[in-house]
Order: C-alpha cells, then structure tokens, then sequence
C-alpha cells in the first residue's frame, strides 16, 4: 500500500507544479520518471500469484488498460495542424477505441463464463 | 476546467486501473476488477473530451472527428469482444495489443509532426533540454510502438492461421538483422535527440522498427506464442508509458507503467513452467528435433490403436479418470464434447478430473477459459503441480490434442530439446488413452515416447468428432 500512497503525493506535487510557476523541463522529466519506476513497481506487487485460470482474462484486461493512450490520441486528433496529424489522429481514436472498448468487453464475457457455476 | 483538477481526475483514474489489476487477479472479485477498470477508462476518456472540449485551437470539424473516431471505435471493438469465439481468444488479444501499440505509435507521429510544424529549433538552453526530452521520448513511442504494431499483427495472422502471413526465417541471419535493425533503430533515435534539426529521422526509425516487429514475431512458433502476446502486452503498455512521457501526462504513464511490469510477471510465470528463458522464446533457441531417438526408433511397432467401441469398454468400472486437455482440442472446438464425456462417465461412477498443463493452448490460461465456456466446473480444473502426484492412483488419463507437455523425454534425456520443462506425469496412470490426429510430432518436433508405452492405447481421429464417437461408446457400454 505505501507505494500507492507514495505514487499519490508525487501526482500531487505534479499536478499543484502545473498549476504555478513552471518547473525545468529536466525536473518534470525526473518527476515522471519517478512516476513511471513507481508504477511500474506497483504493477509488479499488484499481480503476483495469480491463478492459471485467470491468466487469459487479466491479460486481456490489462490490454483494455493500455488503450490508455486514447488519452493522447484524443488530444492529437485535436491538433488540427494539416491533413496527416488530422488523418493520423483519428485512425489512433478508432485503434485505441477497439482497444478499449474490446478489450473491457471480451474481458467481461470471459469472466462471465467462469462465473456461471457456483 | 483547471489543470489540477484535470490531473486529480487523471489520478483518480489511475487508482481505478491499480484497484483493476489488484482485483483482476483473484477469482472472486474478477468481474469487479474489470469493471473498475473500464470506470476508470471512461473518467480518463470524459476528462479528455472535456480538455478537447475547452481547447480554443479545436473548432467544430475537430470535435466531429473526435467523436466519429470515438463512435466507430467502439462500435468496432464492440462487435470484435461478441462476435469472437473462445477458441479465438488469442488473436483477439494478439490484435488488440497491436491496435493499442498501433495507437501510440501514431499519438507519437502527430505530436512530433506538429513541433516540427510549429518551426524552428530552439536556442535557448531550457528550451533545448525540454525538446530533447520530447524528441526522446517520441522516438521510444515510436520504437516500441511500432514493433508492437507489426509484431502483434503477424502474431495475430499466425494465431488464426492465415496462410499469407509469414512463418519461419523469412531472410536468412534473420538474428543478425534483427539485432542490427534494433542497433540502428536506437542509433537514429539517439541521433534525433541530439541533433534537434533532424527530427525526421522518426520516419526512417519507425520504418525499421515495423521490419523489426515483423521479424522478431515470424520465426516463433505455436507453443512459444502465450509468451509472445504476453510480451506483446506488455509492450502495448510500454509504448502508452512512452507516449505519458511524450504528452507528459502521469495518468499516462502510470497505466502504461502498471500493464509493461504486470505484462512481463506473466512472461516470467510462462517462461518457468516452459523451462525456458525469455531470451531463448525470443531468440527462438528451441532446436528442432536435433540427436534424440528418431520416430521410427520410438513408434516402431509398439503403438497399439484402439477404436471408440474398445475404449467404451475399457471404462467399465474405472474409478478415477484425468482429461488432460491441449491445443488440439482447442482447434477442434472439442470443449462441449470432452464435457458430455465426462458427464457419462460420471454417470458411470467415475471420478472425472482436468489436468491443465500452464502453457497449454496459445495463451496462458487459455484452456481454462475453453473449459469454462464448455460449463465445467472451475474446481474440477487441476494445475500442473496439484494434479502430477495423483496420477498412479488414476485409471486412465485421456490426453486430448496434446503432445509436449506430456512427453516423458522432458524428464528422462537431458539433451531434448523440452529437457526440464515441468511436464503432466500421464504416463504414471494406468492406462492412457491419446486423442490425435496422427503420431506427428508436437512443436518441440520430437517424438513422444508416451505413444508407444505398453499402457498407452492410441485413439486416432479428430479431437471434437473422436470425443463425440466416444461419448457414444462409453454411454452404451453403460
């Protein structure tokens, strides 16, 4: 738990930086570094011991949490700087959408089998 | 809406993705997990509307765009989640993986463009060093991005055999190439970074990558491919990390940090229960069949065949029976029937079990999961580890489509190519019973011993059909 807590105030930090005074580009970088080692770690605790029998939904549940990047293609596609962001933005909206959308959905159908016998 | 705002948003969304993962991986709080995670997914996607919404460079078309690709998108992926089958579930995965690697590589590409769009290269030194940290971070997008892209499609063709995709070495030294296309594809990266006039090196960079992605993903094969999507997963969220990093947004980075690490866990957990290093999966080091017996020496004469009407009779009184269950009856879609099975034997006053080798099927898991589409009941399911010291206590194991995971060489040569792999003791029943096709080797390309040992009774036939002719035997037998 203390890495969540750890992971917490440093977004915070982050995120009252953004508000004031700007940062050095190098100490933002640091500061998502250290986010990204965090995290990292924290997904490493989070999922050991896993059961065989879940293998095949939390993969494809973790793949529904990398589409993520929805995030930036939605800011991307609202570049609208010339033709190639604009095309380039919506076919990474539609990519990452199927991401999602599939991945949460074909996660819960999985799961849905398992649940069905008591 | 103010930034601090929006990042707490971001946060809140990260904490949903951590709670997801947390609860994805026990049996009982599964389906919450999932849906914490996707309420999570729709926070994040709402508050980046809502930025889009407000930005002033955004007009009418852009919030259109916005919205179709949204629209078509989950219509899409929608439909892919309910048309799929079970048995497809691999390639599913594997073109998902793809789309979200595909996703950032092109997030990456926009953002780049539109720097290089907006003129010249920085002077000033803070400027600098923010550009560096940009450009650098888009070339890793673009790097892993691309290599997810290309790798996952091929290994999604692969999965659902097309015959069009490549398969094997498709250049020879295919080794060698790689690691120099990997070599120059980090050179122009670091180049891009340190000399900032060149940022269209990108372009070139992410078109060694694709060869990359493609290269690294056709020389490996059937049993070796949970690994790979795995690994393909991991970098899909490793290549989102690298976008955060580009867009320096935490939510970002966070939930491609936590699906990279919890991504490669999993590899770690296959990699074990194969024997094998992940450098071994991905430099594809599992020889072909090389010393050893050959067929000949192993099968010759010694394989005894029965038929349906024989093996009916066979499980008369038979107490305990072990179904282990591999690809072949994935790929005939056998799961319904190896489930009637069991229901008549049950009938019959038998025990029925599953033994469930780990890398079984073309993803990890995989057989559970077909298994329980099949409505078997998950605690008749046995790993490995809890089902191996019962089986001379068994009457008969029936080994379904399955082939190096049962083969006793792992134990007994130590210079076979599956040496070492953890393995499901079948052979120690006391009668076994193989469904297959023909004696044709696994994707270890040895042959397995266990076919010609003298308690081992071939049932030759495919998986769904032999199951279903069984089921008929053992019922009239009854």
């Amino acid at each position: 738990m203390n890495l969540y807590l750890i992971t917490t105030s440093l977004l915070a930090d982050g995120a009252a930086a953004h508000g004031t005074a700007a940062p050095s580009p190098a100490s933002m970088f640091v500061t998502a570094i250290t986010v990204f080692i965090l995290a990292t770690f924290v997904g490493f605790e989070v999922i050991t011991k896993v059961p065989p029998t879940l293998h095949t939904p939390l993969m494809s549940g973790s793949n529904a949490i990398s589409g993520i990047t929805i995030i930036g293609a939605i800011l991307a596609a609202g570049l609208k700087l010339n033709f190639i962001t604009i095309t380039f933005g919506i076919i990474a909206i539609f990519f990452a959408m199927i991401n999602v959308v599939g991945g949460f959905a074909v996660t819960h159908r999985m799961l849905g089998m398992f649940k069905k016998k008591g | 809406m103010s930034e601090a705002v929006r990042n707490a948003l971001y946060l809140f969304a990260s904490i949903c993705f951590i709670i997801a993962l947390k609860r994805l991986s026990h049996p009982r709080t599964a389906v919450r997990g999932n849906v914490t995670g996707a309420l999570g997914m729709l926070v994040a996607i709402a508050v980046t509307c809502f930025v889009a919404y407000e930005n002033p460079d955004i007009s009418g078309l852009g919030y259109w765009l916005i919205g179709i690709g949204l629209v078509i998108g989950s219509i899409a992926g929608l439909y892919l989640a309910v048309r799929v089958p079970m048995t497809g579930m691999p390639q599913m995965v594997g073109l998902l993986n793809g789309f979200g690697g595909g996703a950032s590589l092109l997030v990456a590409a926009c953002e780049l463009i539109a720097r290089m769009g907006a003129g010249d290269v920085p002077t000033e030194a803070t400027a600098v060093t923010e550009m560096r940290f940009f450009v650098g971070s888009t070339m890793a997008a673009g790097l892993i991005g691309a290599v997810t892209f290309f790798g996952s499609l091929v290994a999604a063709g692969k999965l659902q055999e097309l015959k069009w995709v490549p398969s094997g070495n498709v250049i020879p030294a295919q080794q060698l190439a790689n690691a120099l296309l990997l070599i120059a594809t980090i050179a122009l990266s670091v180049w891009a970074t340190y000399d900032l006039s060149k940022l269209w090196l990108f372009f070139p960079m992410v078109l060694l990558a694709s060869v990359l992605g493609v290269f690294v993903t056709t020389p490996i094969g059937g049993a070796d491919m949970p690994v790979v999507i795995c690994l393909l997963n991991s970098y899909s969220g490793m290549a989102a990390a690298a976008t955060g990093f580009v867009l320096n947004n935490y939510g970002l980075i966070i939930a491609g940090s936590l699906v990279g690490s919890s991504g490669i866990i999993l590899c770690q957990i296959m990699c074990k229960a194969m024997n094998r290093s992940l450098g071994n999966v991905l430099f594809g080091k599992l020889g072909t069949a090389s010393g050893g017996a050959s067929a000949d020496d192993v099968y010759g004469g010694k394989v005894k065949s029965a038929s349906a009407e024989e093996l009916g009779l066979l499980f008369d009184g038979v107490r305990r029976v072990v179904i282990v269950p591999g690809y072949g009856m994935a790929v005939s879609q056998a799961q319904h029937a190896v489930r009637d099975l069991a229901n008549a034997l049950e009938a019959r006053g038998a025990t029925v079990e599953y033994g469930v080798h780990p890398v079984a099927g073309r993803m990890p898991g995989h057989m559970n999961v077909l298994l329980a589409e099949a409505n078997i009941p998950y605690d008749k399911v046995k790993e490995m580890d809890e089902i191996n010291s019962s089986f001379d206590q068994t009457d008969v194991a029936i080994v379904i489509g399955a082939n190096d995971v049962v083969n006793p060489v792992a134990r007994t040569d130590p210079k076979s190519p599956i040496a070492g792999m953890p393995i499901l003791d079948v052979d120690k029943a006391r009668t076994v019973v193989v469904v297959k096709r023909s004696l044709s080797p696994g994707f270890a390309g040895i042959p397995n011993p266990l076919f010609a040992a003298p308690n081992t009774l071939m049932y030759f036939g495919d998986g769904k059909k032999a199951i279903l002719d069984l089921v008929a035997a053992v019922k009239q037998a009854g």
